[in-house]
């Protein structure tokens, strides 16, 4: 097991790094989010395509990359840190994992499509569903007959550019065109990763897995990849923080030189030195399929908590500017709490560990 | 030379082959195996070591392990703090006289730095040197002294110079326990033992050669031998879930009565930081042996100390009636902390400590926003001023 980044994770994140920095700084971010869609369709084909991201997670043999969740993870890092309105967690890593861990014909035909960055997926399941709590999917509201689904799914995260949906229902995996599907866009709190209601009346579907395991696994490495992307946010907003109070001056000295401050940023340091160690272990763990479940909630009960602090001293700690819609911070705060709630609450991942650490809770009363 | 792991492991065999541990009496053994070379594989030869890389005392250790070894917690301040500063500033004879008993436990080592007057503020320490011939005589008081009572010598930072700014005046010795003027007293803490002790210096005349480094250069000699101990207090590693979360956590499967689903949420709260702060842990460590050290190692120890706090805090408030009790008050002197054999008042009451021993909290705070944010310091009031002129 190893927690540091080898040479070619640190190969890709520059090569992710050097698109989103030529291609993605925020104020683009900030103009793309006010315009008809927040998804960048040719940044998402550049990073999709030319750095191969769509496909890291399929096997070679389907045109992917084969490479791991430690590089998944690498290139999460880099997106959190631009709050990059890409659909890489819900594309290539949700509804992906759950056609890797399908392994069937159907899904290997869609896999390959997705290698290619042809196509772009969305799992049909709510953002904010927990891999503890397989009901809070909302997949029970979508009904299979006679080769069609029907049913709504609230909260999907990446729907609008989805080409085809992967759904849960009827107790297995379907694929549905988004011909067949009505997205409606809601109004959301994180502007870079807007959520909708998916709905189908008798859309056509094949099935892709005869049960949820896939489902299971795909909510699994998700939330520990997530962990990554928090990582990279909360990183932007200490970096961008430092930077400020080190240049912003009151009382005729830099506020950074006030203790006050350097005691807060110091304490989020150590929060961030912690939360790189659990979301390298998710994924190292992910990758080595050993201790997945303890790494995971572990890396998740942490990494969540920590972006959405991070991103609240960024705000305190700019003042004024700091509550301004020009600022970018504010696109870092949504999102941080917006991955607070995706895939398990911090609390829904503790509640886990209750379990996994043998730490059971007081007895029915 | 350079010495690989299997040049170690063949030496260390060798010299197992020569010396049978159950014939030789233990001190023997040990100086014997400092003359081989395999006390601190990372010192110079001739001097208890081999010039190797330090990462291979692990391979001398395993080769080794089941004889007779070194008190490492009564001789932590000789091993941790005063060793590694007297090799790089001592004199080729001051080497010599003092690393090998030091290593082989001969004579125990204390350190003389803290003062009533002068704890995060080190520098403004009082304790004064004044030069007479080839002698130095030293009048102050130390604080927060572990071991004294035991020590034979003790590193010691004294002010040569009160005309000039703080850090300029300072001089780094070595101070002779049993010279006349040394008196040592115990100082009760809030846990009811003696761990430290008070020392007071009255008049004790210590030779030149005693001196370490530079006269005026204390405070450079002082940072080497301050780094050594939060890398020391700092670095201990834990098993998941082990350390004080273990002594917590048995408890806590083991009386089902005691649960509350508001300290199950805290419970909860602090597994996952215990486990984050492991892993932390393990990532310097990995950073380490790879060569490239980060800044990480400067907020373990804020990590660790406030662990323990809130988790031995929890470990009272849970047992409730139990923690209204505490195992003994009786004064007396400890040698070395014996976290978990004693009780959770106990431990409770100890951890406190963890966030002002070996720089207090605050400081590293400091520390993490200086020198790894570049975060600019608060204005110094005490800049160029001589010392004798600072406000006390």
């Amino acid at each position: 097991m190893t927690l540091l980044y080898s040479e070619i994770e640190e190969e890709l994140r520059a090569a992710v790094r050097d698109l989103l920095a030529d291609r993605y700084p925020p104020a683009t971010v900030l103009a793309r989010i006010e315009s008809t869609s927040p998804y960048d369709a040719d940044l998402w084909k550049a990073l999709a395509r030319d750095i191969g991201a769509a496909g890291l997670l399929i096997p070679e043999e389907l045109g992917g990359a084969g490479a791991s969740a430690r590089e998944a993870a690498v290139v999460l890092e880099e997106l959190g840190r631009a709050v990059t309105p890409v659909p890489f967690l819900t594309s290539a890593v949700l509804a992906t994992q759950a056609l890797v861990s399908a392994d069937t014909d159907a899904a290997r035909e869609l896999l390959t499509a997705l290698a290619a960055g042809e196509t772009t997926a969305a799992l049909a399941v709510s953002f904010a569903a927990s891999p503890h709590v397989p009901e809070t999917s909302g997949s029970a509201a979508v009904t299979a007959e006679g080769g069609t689904l029907s049913g709504r799914v609230t909260a999907v995260a990446g729907a609008e550019v989805a080409d085809v949906f992967i759904v849960p229902a009827s107790g297995a995996l379907h694929a549905v065109d988004a011909a067949h599907v009505t997205v409606e866009p809601i109004v959301s709190l994180d502007l870079t990763r807007p959520i909708s209601t998916v709905t189908f009346t008798g859309a056509p579907a094949r099935q892709v897995s005869a049960g949820l395991a896939p489902l299971r696994a795909a909510l699994e490495l998700g939330a520990g990849l997530l962990a990554s992307e928090q990582l990279g946010v909360a990183e932007w907003c200490l970096t961008t923080t430092v930077s400020y109070v080190k240049e912003r001056h009151q009382f005729a000295r830099p506020v950074g030189s006030f203790q006050a401050l350097k005691h807060r940023l110091a304490d989020l340091w150590m929060e961030i030195v912690q939360a790189r160690a659990a979301a390298r272990n998710a994924a190292d763990a992910l990758a080595s399929g050993t201790d997945t479940a303890t790494a995971v909630a572990v890396a998740q009960a942490w990494c969540g908590s920590v972006a959405v602090h991070a991103a609240e001293e960024c705000l305190q700690l700019h003042g004024g500017i700091g509550m301004t819609w020009e600022h970018p911070l504010h696109l870092y705060l949504k999102r941080a709490k917006a991955d607070e709630i995706a895939l398990g609450t911090p609390g829904d991942h503790r509640q886990a560990l209750a379990r996994l650490a043998d730490l059971p809770g007081p007895l029915a009363s | 030379m350079t010495v690989d792991e299997a040049a170690l492991k063949e030496r260390a065999r060798a010299f197992l082959a020569e010396h049978d541990p159950a014939a030789t009496e233990p001190l023997g053994f040990l100086r014997a195996r400092f003359d081989a070379g395999l006390a601190w594989v990372h010192f110079p030869e001739g001097l208890g070591g081999l010039g190797a890389p330090r990462e291979l005392q692990n391979v001398v250790e395993q080769e080794l392990a089941g004889t007779p070894q070194v008190d490492v917690g009564k001789m932590a301040i000789g091993l941790g703090m005063a060793a590694p500063t007297i090799l790089i500033f001592g004199t080729e004879e001051q080497k010599k006289r003092f690393l090998r008993p030091l290593w082989t436990g001969e004579e125990v080592w204390c350190q003389l730095f803290s003062e009533p007057g002068a704890g995060s503020d080190l520098a403004t320490l009082a304790t004064r040197a004044v030069r007479d011939g080839d002698e130095w005589v030293v009048d102050g008081q130390k604080v927060w002294t572990s071991g004294a009572h035991h020590a034979r010598w003790a590193i010691l930072v004294a002010r040569t110079d009160p005309d000039v700014p703080k850090h300029a005046g300072l001089t780094y010795f070595v101070c002779d326990m049993h010279a006349p003027g040394v008196e040592v007293r115990p100082l009760r803490q809030i846990t009811g033992e003696a761990e430290f002790n008070e020392v007071f210096l009255t008049g004790v005349r210590l030779p030149d050669s005693l001196r370490l480094g530079e006269v005026g250069d204390g405070w450079r000699v002082a940072q080497t031998t301050l780094m050594n101990e939060r890398v020391a207090i700092g670095g201990a590693p834990v098993r998941r879930g082990g350390g004080v979360m273990g002594a917590v956590a048995d408890t806590w499967r083991q009386r089902p009565e005691i649960r509350t689903h508001d300290l199950h949420q805290r419970l909860l709260q602090y597994w996952v930081e215990a486990e984050v702060t492991r892993l932390a842990g393990v990532r310097l460590r990995q950073q380490l042996a790879a060569g490239v050290p980060g800044p990480e190692g400067s907020g373990m120890k804020l990590a660790f100390a406030r662990l323990n706090q809130v988790l031995s805090g929890l470990d009272v408030e849970m047992r409730r009636e139990e923690g209204l009790a505490y195992d003994e008050w009786t004064f007396r002197r400890s040698d070395s902390v014996d976290f978990f054999g004693r009780g959770t008042g106990y431990r409770y009451l100890r951890a406190k400590g963890n966030s002002i021993e070996g720089g207090t909290s605050e400081i590293l705070r400091n520390i993490i926003a200086e020198r790894v944010l570049g975060l600019p310091s608060e204005p110094r009031v005490d800049k160029n001023v001589p010392w004798k002129d600072l406000p006390r």
